[in-house]
């Protein structure tokens, strides 16, 4: 299978995502005009003579609901589908992602304790329920990778190990519904479909800063993450590389993203899985290209995700993680159930 | 100038899977470490390549102990080619050859690395290849593509763990005759671990066999593939001979 390796792929993906975010901002319930609507969104930052006839009430639609939805939904695509890229890459394993091999899960479980433990919440409540995402997608993500790096597991029982933790999690989490109040129970609730319904900039600033950091740190890594998926630990350390390191540092980037995410939008699974194949399929492998291609298609695939669930049966909202898991579960089978060795 | 073990024992699980072993390669020639499954032919060149650090003893590389060199001075002093790679997620021809320069990538352009991995693709006949995935080559075409890998990354020493197990008749030649072009050509020392005696007593300057962890034998292959070494270590009866100057271990029976 010959690659195709323009360069100018990535700028193109890029443009198409800014249009796609653009379009999706201005599709809703609400009919809001295009040039209105991009006033509108443009706003707070023009002078306010600009937008002095727009109805307040619109601005307010675009600027407090449907632009933290976009962009959610856009860090939300990009930080799965780096993490899973990363997670791919390090275990040579094309099965893995954030939410098959469980840290998913095991994120969204410590954010419900969190919200069982604390009740209300302000910024320092936002940063405790990151935080015991994080603690809780580690715990996970240290017990499965950990198995994969011992001799002579192989790639089939790290995702079977995966499922298992994913029960497991599901359990814990499905035990704080059993104990939790009324209004407990519909805060946790949204977290188990995983959906951008009530996206707040809290959550935008939050993950977006998350991902801000933790993807050039995987950039970097990008070498080394060739080395790993070329040969695993004993090539990558002939090539030079600290394996340790690199795992250790790979894995915490990975799991920081995917707690950012569950913390803010819950579970939504295969975008990790899906957006890293799409992005070997049109970049081919390396992963500095890799990287960032595959992080705009879980961008795009989000997006397109949400529209489709706030669209199609409108005026009910589909959560995204709902939408997702309609493109993602055949694909997961197709990739289990392929001849091995052959390309993605 | 050489890369040499000193009494080296690894321990893994309790067992013991070499123990005194004393071995010295040079510049400039090829060695081939010969012996049964579990010999710990792997074991060792895991070792000298500092993979595994050993439970005692040492491995120093031109006088230096292999600890103090930073890893990725390592790489570009000794180069591996593994037995094989597995799947490797959709990188191509091109980027699993260029890996070969990831401990010099900080010292050279982008362009200069270009230029040498497409001579290294030339020379290996795998310019055809340059931009299919590593994962759609078949076992000779890869088992070239990681050799290409370990010729770019210029080490002065080249271990080798039985590259051309997997391999049909001619694309085994061929891959041999690689090593040995590349250990004439660039003076590297080479230490093949291989299963195929004839070859080995073909291609080799010297002979190295171990038999359970052991290093038992070492030199020039008429001394060290006798019939009574043979059925020592590996439990077979054999032919040793030349037809024609081209030496051939012949397995006649278990006795």
């Amino acid at each position: 299978m010959t690659q195709t390796r323009q360069p100018w792929l990535i700028a193109v993906a890029g443009a198409a995502l800014l249009a796609l975010a653009l379009f999706a901002t201005l599709q809703g319930v609400t009919q809001i005009g295009a040039v209105e609507a991009l006033r509108a969104l443009l706003s707070p930052i023009l002078p306010s003579s600009w937008s002095a006839d727009l109805v307040p009430q619109d601005v307010a639609i675009l600027t407090r609901l449907r632009l933290p939805r976009t962009l959610l939904a856009a860090i939300a695509g990009a930080s799965l589908a780096a993490a899973g890229v990363a997670m791919q890459g390090i275990t040579r394993n094309p099965l893995v992602s954030p939410y098959t091999i469980g840290i998913s899960p095991a994120a969204s479980f410590g954010a419900c304790l969190a919200i069982l433990a604390m009740g209300e919440r302000g910024l320092s409540g936002q940063v405790m329920l990151v935080g015991a995402a994080f603690v809780s997608a580690l715990v996970c993500a240290v017990l499965v990778l950990g198995l994969a790096s011992l001799r002579g597991i192989s790639g089939t029982v790290l995702v079977l190990a995966g499922v298992g933790l994913s029960y497991l999690f599901g359990a814990l989490t499905s035990t704080l519904q059993f104990i939790a109040t009324e209004q407990q129970l519909a805060v946790i609730v949204h977290w188990a479909f995983g959906s951008v319904n009530g996206a707040t900039w809290d959550g935008v600033l939050v993950t977006g800063m998350v991902l801000a950091a933790c993807l050039p740190v995987l950039l970097a890594q990008a070498w080394a993450l060739n080395a790993f998926a070329a040969g695993g630990d004993e090539v990558a350390a002939s090539l030079g590389f600290a394996v340790m390191r690199t795992r250790v540092t790979v894995t915490l980037a990975s799991v920081l993203m995917t707690a950012a995410v569950v913390s803010f939008a819950g579970v939504i699974g295969f975008v990790g899985l899906i957006a890293p194949h799409v992005g070997r399929l049109l970049v081919g492998g390396d992963h500095r290209r890799l990287l960032p291609f595959a992080a705009i298609v879980g961008a795009g695939l989000l997006l397109l995700a949400d529209l489709a669930g706030r669209l199609l049966f409108a005026p009910v909202t589909v959560p995204v993680g709902i939408v997702v898991a309609y493109l993602g579960v055949p694909l997961f089978l197709h990739l289990l159930l392929r001849p091995r060795g052959r390309a993605s | 100038m050489t890369l040499s073990a000193r009494d080296l024992h690894l321990k893994r699980g309790g067992r013991a899977l070499i123990g005194g072993i004393d071995l010295t390669l040079a510049p400039g020639e090829l060695v081939c470490l010969l012996g049964p499954n579990g010999a710990g032919k792997s074991t060792l060149i895991r070792c000298l390549d500092g993979i595994w650090k050993p439970t005692s003893g040492h491995v120093a590389v031109d006088d230096r102990p292999l600890p103090s060199l930073h890893r990725a001075e390592l790489a570009r002093t000794i180069a591996y080619v593994p037995q094989h790679s597995g799947e490797t997620m959709g990188l191509d021809v091109t980027q699993i050859v260029t890996l070969g320069r990831a401990a010099h990538r900080h010292r050279e352009s982008a362009g200069a690395r270009r230029a040498l991995v497409a001579a290294a693709l030339q020379r290996f006949a795998l310019a055809p290849f340059a931009h299919r995935t590593f994962d759609s080559l078949s076992g000779g075409e890869k088992q070239r593509v990681l050799i290409a890998r370990a010729a770019v990354q210029e080490a002065r020493y080249l271990l080798l763990d039985e590259p051309t197990s997997a391999l049909d008749l001619r694309h085994q030649l061929e891959a041999l005759s690689q090593v040995r072009a590349m250990v004439d050509r660039t003076g590297v020392g080479a230490l093949m671990a291989i299963h195929d005696l004839s070859a080995a007593a073909r291609f080799a300057d010297r002979i190295a066999l171990m038999k359970e962890g052991r290093l038992v034998a070492m030199g020039d292959w008429r001394a060290i593939l006798t019939p009574e070494r043979l059925r020592d270590v590996f439990g077979v009866s054999a032919h040793v001979g030349e037809i024609k100057g081209v030496p051939y271990v012949l397995p006649t029976e278990v006795p």
